[in-house]
């Protein structure tokens, strides 16, 4: 009987080793990118306020509000795409591993080359499969054919989407799905190796299978990269993130925890947003 | 439906919670069957040491219940599960209540073993009459459970109907007590503590039963419960 009494002692400890997860904290993360007092204009009109955050490695980050909030102007942000709208000002800084993204140094195209970045409806070049995913890399002058056909086909796999186009790379990328086009144009960003992706609403044109699929293909990509996602859909944000931003008017709400957020936010406005209370 | 259906999600995170939330559940299941075991050994043999054990182990089952409830409470707020998950997640967090109270049935009987000391008397003559329930009670609860393992519908209606025996088994143990205790007035105390431990094990047959009814609500998305017998067994058999 003694037996019977240690294995219960020795089961419940294997237990708690590996029940419930804990929750995460920022304090425990390398940081890639750091948002310093980042203040944007359009016009006199001021879209983001005083934005303070760290944005964790290998962790999908997610960003939601009502429309209008900034989490797309801020997305567009890190990897400078603000720069092409005429009236934007920006101060403050993002800094990403050490570099100041908006000092005069900054190589532009190389800042996009390190932060990818994928939007709400697929744009696939007018081009073969093979060459939409190619082409980064031929930008860059690379021309070897077998380092091509390797990345392609790396690429293709890591997004699933391998054995569904192997036997038509040379197709036009049009003939493909809402969802494959997506998960194309994600290939397309991964292939050049960035540090970081982000996912501006990439499955708001997409059904519910396609969207399913996109939201697994950010659970494993996250193990290589950095994922920053804004969507209207907070349930996504929920499924898919490991931390959550919560933005309204230009402001940062709320930032933390994915789990702690959707179950026990700090703020009374997060929590009428989730709830559904927000008026 | 079987086992498999939760594991058939396109997303691998969401298959792996929920497989954890079962088998977690399930190692809980296990750790109660096991407290209750070592009670009515401890009560029937009089061992203190045992029960004491039994005694002090509850807070594992109470820390588990907590975990679990936690785990739940986060699947629904990152998945907003549907359907048969939204079923399976009520259902696992309603076992864990009662897998919760089967412990603290099982840490009264510990309880009452440590009350009444080491045993003085032949174990034939003490408490003998509760092995007999103990061991149905124990069969029904480890049935209960391999019912939910596997999911099988018929298995926890013929469990349900096996709790119809067990309550018969507790009131007989009931009367034969009362008589005795009329017969002998020096034997009420004993008998008094017998008739709380078979009652510690009663309930926890009724709470078996629950677990059975939980089965069939995830499998056949009906709930069974205050049903007739065999309104239950029927929703059971039921293959649309």
């Amino acid at each position: 009987m003694k037996e019977t009494q240690n294995t219960v002692s020795s089961m419940a400890a294997s237990l708690f080793q590996d029940s419930a997860r804990e929750a995460l904290s920022l304090q425990d993360e390398d940081i890639t990118l750091s948002v310093e007092g980042l203040d944007l204009y359009y016009g006199d009109t001021q879209a983001l306020k005083g934005i303070n955050m760290q944005i964790p490695s290998r962790r999908v980050t997610a960003f939601i509000g009502p429309s209008g909030c900034g989490k797309s102007t801020l997305l567009r942000c890190f990897n400078r795409m603000n720069d092409l709208v005429d009236i934007c000002r920006i101060e403050g800084r993002i800094v990403l591993q050490g570099d100041d993204i908006y000092s005069r140094a900054t190589d532009i195209a190389e800042l996009r080359r390190r932060i990818g970045m994928v939007f709400q409806k697929p744009n696939p070049f007018p081009k073969s499969i093979y060459e939409n995913v190619a082409y980064g890399l031929r930008l860059q002058g690379v021309t070897n054919k077998a380092l091509l056909d390797e990345v392609v086909e790396r690429s293709l796999k890591s997004v699933a989407l391998w054995d569904e186009v192997k036997d038509r790379l040379q197709s036009n990328a049009f003939g493909l799905s809402g969802g494959q086009q997506q998960r194309l144009v994600i290939a397309r960003a991964i292939a050049i190796e960035p540090e970081v992706i982000l996912l501006d609403e990439p499955t708001s044109a997409l059904d519910p299978i396609s969207t399913a699929k996109i939201e697994e293909l950010i659970g494993e990509l996250k193990t290589q990269y950095t994922i920053m996602i804004v969507t209207h859909n907070m349930q996504q944000a929920a499924r898919v993130s490991d931390y959550t931003a919560y933005m309204y008017l230009g402001e940062l709400v709320e930032y933390g925890d994915t789990i702690t957020l959707f179950t026990n936010p700090r703020e009374k406005a997060t929590e009428d947003y989730i709830t559904g209370r927000y008026g | 439906m079987d086992k498999a259906h939760i594991s058939q999600h396109i997303s691998s995170q969401f298959n792996r919670e929920l497989q954890e939330l079962f088998s977690t559940v399930m190692q809980m299941g296990a750790l109660v069957q096991a407290q209750i075991i070592s009670a009515v050994d401890a009560l029937v043999t009089g061992n203190v040491e045992l029960a004491e054990q039994v005694i002090t182990s509850d807070h594992l089952i109470n820390a588990m219940e907590v975990r679990i409830d936690e785990e739940c409470a986060h699947i629904i707020a990152r998945r907003q599960p549907t359907a048969t998950d939204l079923r399976f997640i009520i259902a696992m967090a309603k076992s864990t209540t009662d897998l919760e109270r089967m412990g603290d049935e099982a840490e009264r009987i510990g309880h009452m073993a440590v009350r009444l000391g080491p045993a003085a008397e032949e174990p034939s003559r003490r408490f003998a009459e509760l092995g007999r329930l103990g061991r149905n009670v124990q069969q029904q609860l480890a049935e209960a459970l391999r019912a939910m393992d596997t999911l099988d519908t018929e298995l926890a209606a013929q469990v349900v109907r096996e709790d119809l025996s067990v309550d018969a088994d507790f009131e007989g143990l009931t009367r034969e007590l009362i008589t005795h205790m009329m017969e002998d007035p020096r034997s009420i105390p004993r008998a008094l503590n017998v008739i709380w431990a078979a009652r510690s094990l009663e309930r926890i047959g009724d709470r078996a039963r629950n677990l059975c009814e939980y089965v069939i609500y995830i499998v056949k998305g009906k709930d069974v419960r205050h049903t007739s017998l065999e309104d239950l067994e029927r929703e059971a058999r039921r293959t649309d």
